[in-house]
């Protein structure tokens, strides 16, 4: 039971079922799953979509503040990536017009030069990880509108849309395509830092840079593979988040959400300051920031109580996962059992 | 010595840097009393047309089609009319806003224009500009201050449009139905009032309720995903969308044909702005009624800024021209939509 509950994904994993349970009293039709044009239909099912882009940048986040820095850009790369993604669908960029591949891949070129120019600032210049990636942050939205030029870019009815809605919208055997991708990223990371020694070094790293520096590990490009990922990743949610409203919204798409990705990797359990680190229950963080918006919609929490809610919630949760906190309220409960005994 | 010739210089510098600044600060003036002067010099009245009208005009960002298109006409007039526009994207966020009056003030621009992201937290710096001798004339959004702190509103009757919107869901659902509701951002005047336009006009429709209403943010991610939770709670209780914009309609309708529904026809769309993209979902029966609220403020803002600038006499409320538009006539009207 000790060897369960020390487990890091663990407490994730527990809070994420207690909100289903209570879902399952409290929200109407919750659970409720149905078949619809073919494929599978209800609000688990719109978890699972919705919460495909929190879970690649959380996968992305994980890696970087493995190393105890974070990556605070990822929402602009998300802006960046959809703007080009639609301008190419909708033709307006004056090359590749309307063509589907050229468009993901330039797509994801941008992802990978973003993440690129993050891990140079940090490996190589030696910047500050959040200083370094708040660059991007602020100058990224702003490409992104000299992108479409200041416009949203609607793609409704442009000749690949359906294809495109397919990626973030779509369904494959009945579950949403976003899915799949979330998995397939979700299994190529872990092979490579379960299976290759990069994720043996990336740990080290994050314990004490300086002992693996001279241990003999090649720190600098640790952390630019890392940052790297992350910005691919991240431009991955991008298309995902574009497609699914059919449309580039370079001023809200992804607003805030690399806040939501380092929430994810904190309800994870991870550290914060780098070190050991766990994809997987990230995964579960993203899932149970996601069920948590979801829940509120369905519970039909007024708009105004809904930022306070969330807080409430989190900080219950990140007490429960505080090791110092547990012992001492369950201790503080035997005591008092102790207490009664006597008496 | 090369510090001392290195100080020496950096005193002139200073120096001039001074005399630069005391000239450029003078045509703004300490003029406190009456606020629409602006270019106050020895004369105590101020010379009409003299120079170009400087305006800087803070707007919120590119939160949907709806503003581009009022960015877009902004900038539009200021170049037919030969103003001076400085312009400045808040990016959603009121800091970004301030920071631009606040910059718009010290460089002493006759006219400011804002719209704010929100309703509260204005009086500091709307008292800055006043004390500054710069009107502030309000554009499209009210900002929840005392009347003496601006100038003029430009803009639309939003509880009017929400009424409007009221009696169109009622005209499509003859007046019994469920509905669910899109709010806009929380705290903005356009979704405040949006929705009590819409509760009012709702009290003469016994038969017809809002089962639901939560905020889209007036984006259309946000749109989709709360209609979609709504879809799931209520299967097959909603009849009628009330969206506080068009593009959390588009948002919606999207989420509507995933659940296999057809928007238009099953479920009723109404929504509020009147951007192209939600005539070209009217043309395909996708949406229903959209009732405008005119975003092509341009010459009528640039026009109130000059009548400031000579001292003329400007009503509280300048009302822009609106109309509300069809499925039926959508195919017609989308040829002179311009935004």
């Amino acid at each position: 039971m000790k060897k369960l509950t020390r487990n890091q994904i663990f407490w994730p994993l527990v809070a994420l079922i207690v909100l289903l349970i209570y879902n399952a009293f409290f929200a109407k039709n919750f659970f409720k799953i149905s078949v619809v044009d073919g494929h599978l239909y209800g609000n688990l099912i719109d978890i699972l979509k919705n919460f495909a882009p929190l879970a690649l940048l959380s996968i992305g986040m994980t890696l970087v503040i493995a190393t105890g820095g974070v990556d605070i850009s990822v929402g602009s790369v998300v802006a960046i990536s959809g703007a080009i993604a639609c301008s190419i669908i909708d033709g307006r960029l004056g090359i590749f017009n309307h063509s589907l591949v050229s468009a993901l891949v330039s797509a994801l070129l941008s992802g990978l030069a973003c993440g690129l120019w993050n891990g140079f600032l940090v490996a190589k210049v030696k910047i500050q990880p959040m200083v370094a990636t708040l660059i991007l942050l602020t100058a990224g939205r702003g490409i992104a509108q000299l992108i479409t030029k200041g416009k949203i870019v609607t793609i409704n009815s442009a000749p690949m849309m359906k294809e495109y809605y397919f990626i973030g919208a779509g369904y494959l055997l009945g579950l949403p395509f976003a899915l799949y991708i979330v998995i397939a990223f979700l299994f190529l990371v872990l092979l490579l830092v379960k299976r290759t020694a990069f994720g043996l070094f990336l740990q080290s790293l994050g314990i004490n840079s300086k002992s693996s520096m001279l241990s003999g590990i090649n720190v600098d490009r640790i952390k630019l593979v890392v940052y790297t990922i992350s910005g691919f990743l991240a431009s991955i949610a991008g298309i995902l988040i574009s497609s699914n409203i059919k449309g580039a919204d370079c001023n809200n798409a992804g607003l805030f959400i690399e806040l939501d990705a380092i929430l994810s990797v904190a309800i994870g359990g991870n550290s914060l300051n780098g070190g050991k680190f766990m994809v997987q229950a990230s995964i579960v963080g993203a899932l149970f920031v996601q069920c948590l918006t979801t829940t509120v919609y369905a519970l039909g929490v007024p708009p105004e109580a809904i930022s306070l809610l969330k807080a409430i919630v989190i900080i219950v949760l990140c007490l429960f996962q505080s090791d110092s906190f547990r012992q001492r309220v369950f201790k503080g409960f035997k005591r008092s059992v102790k207490g009664a005994d006597a008496a | 010595m090369l510090k001392k010739i290195l100080s020496v210089l950096l005193v002139v510098m200073l120096v001039a840097g001074l005399a630069a600044c005391g000239q450029q600060a003078q045509p703004t003036g300490p003029d406190q009393s009456t606020p629409t002067q602006s270019t106050p010099s020895e004369s105590t009245q101020p010379k009409k047309n003299e120079g170009k009208l400087v305006v800087g005009f803070a707007q919120i960002g590119q939160e949907s089609g709806w503003r581009d298109a009022e960015t877009w006409s902004i900038l539009n007039a200021a170049e037919e009319m030969g103003v001076d526009l400085k312009f400045s994207d808040g990016q959603q966020k009121q800091e970004n806003q301030i920071k631009a009056i606040r910059t718009f003030i010290q460089q002493g621009v006759d006219v400011i224009g804002v719209a704010p992201v929100v309703e509260t937290g204005w009086e500091t710096v709307f008292k800055e500009a006043k004390e500054a001798g710069i009107p502030i004339v309000l554009v499209d959004r009210r900002a929840a201050v005392s009347e003496d702190l601006y100038a003029t509103f430009i803009g639309s009757d939003f509880i009017l449009e929400g009424q409007n919107a009221c009696k169109e869901m009622a005209r499509l659902l003859n007046g019994k139905g469920n509905i669910v509701e899109l709010q806009g951002t929380v705290g903005a005047s356009a979704a405040t009032d949006r929705m009590k336009g819409f509760a009012e006009e709702l009290k003469n429709y016994p038969d017809m309720k809002i089962i639901a209403s939560q905020s889209g943010d007036f984006t259309r991610a946000k749109g989709k995903e709360v209609m979609e939770a709504f879809l799931k709670a209520y299967p097959g209780e909603i009849h009628g969308v009330y969206a506080h914009n068009d593009d959390m309609a588009l948002g919606a309708i999207e989420a509507i044909k995933d659940a296999g529904l057809k928007p238009g026809v099953d479920i009723k769309i109404v929504s509020i702005d009147g951007v192209k993209a939600i005539f070209e979902a009217m043309v395909a029966g996708e949406a229903n009624v959209t009732v405008e609220c005119n975003p092509l403020l341009g010459p009528q803002f640039f026009q109130v800024c000059k009548d400031l600038k000579e001292g003329k006499e400007v009503p509280k409320w300048v009302k822009s021209e609106e109309g509300i538009y069809r499925q039926e006539t959508a195919a017609e009207d989308i040829k002179n939509r311009k935004y």
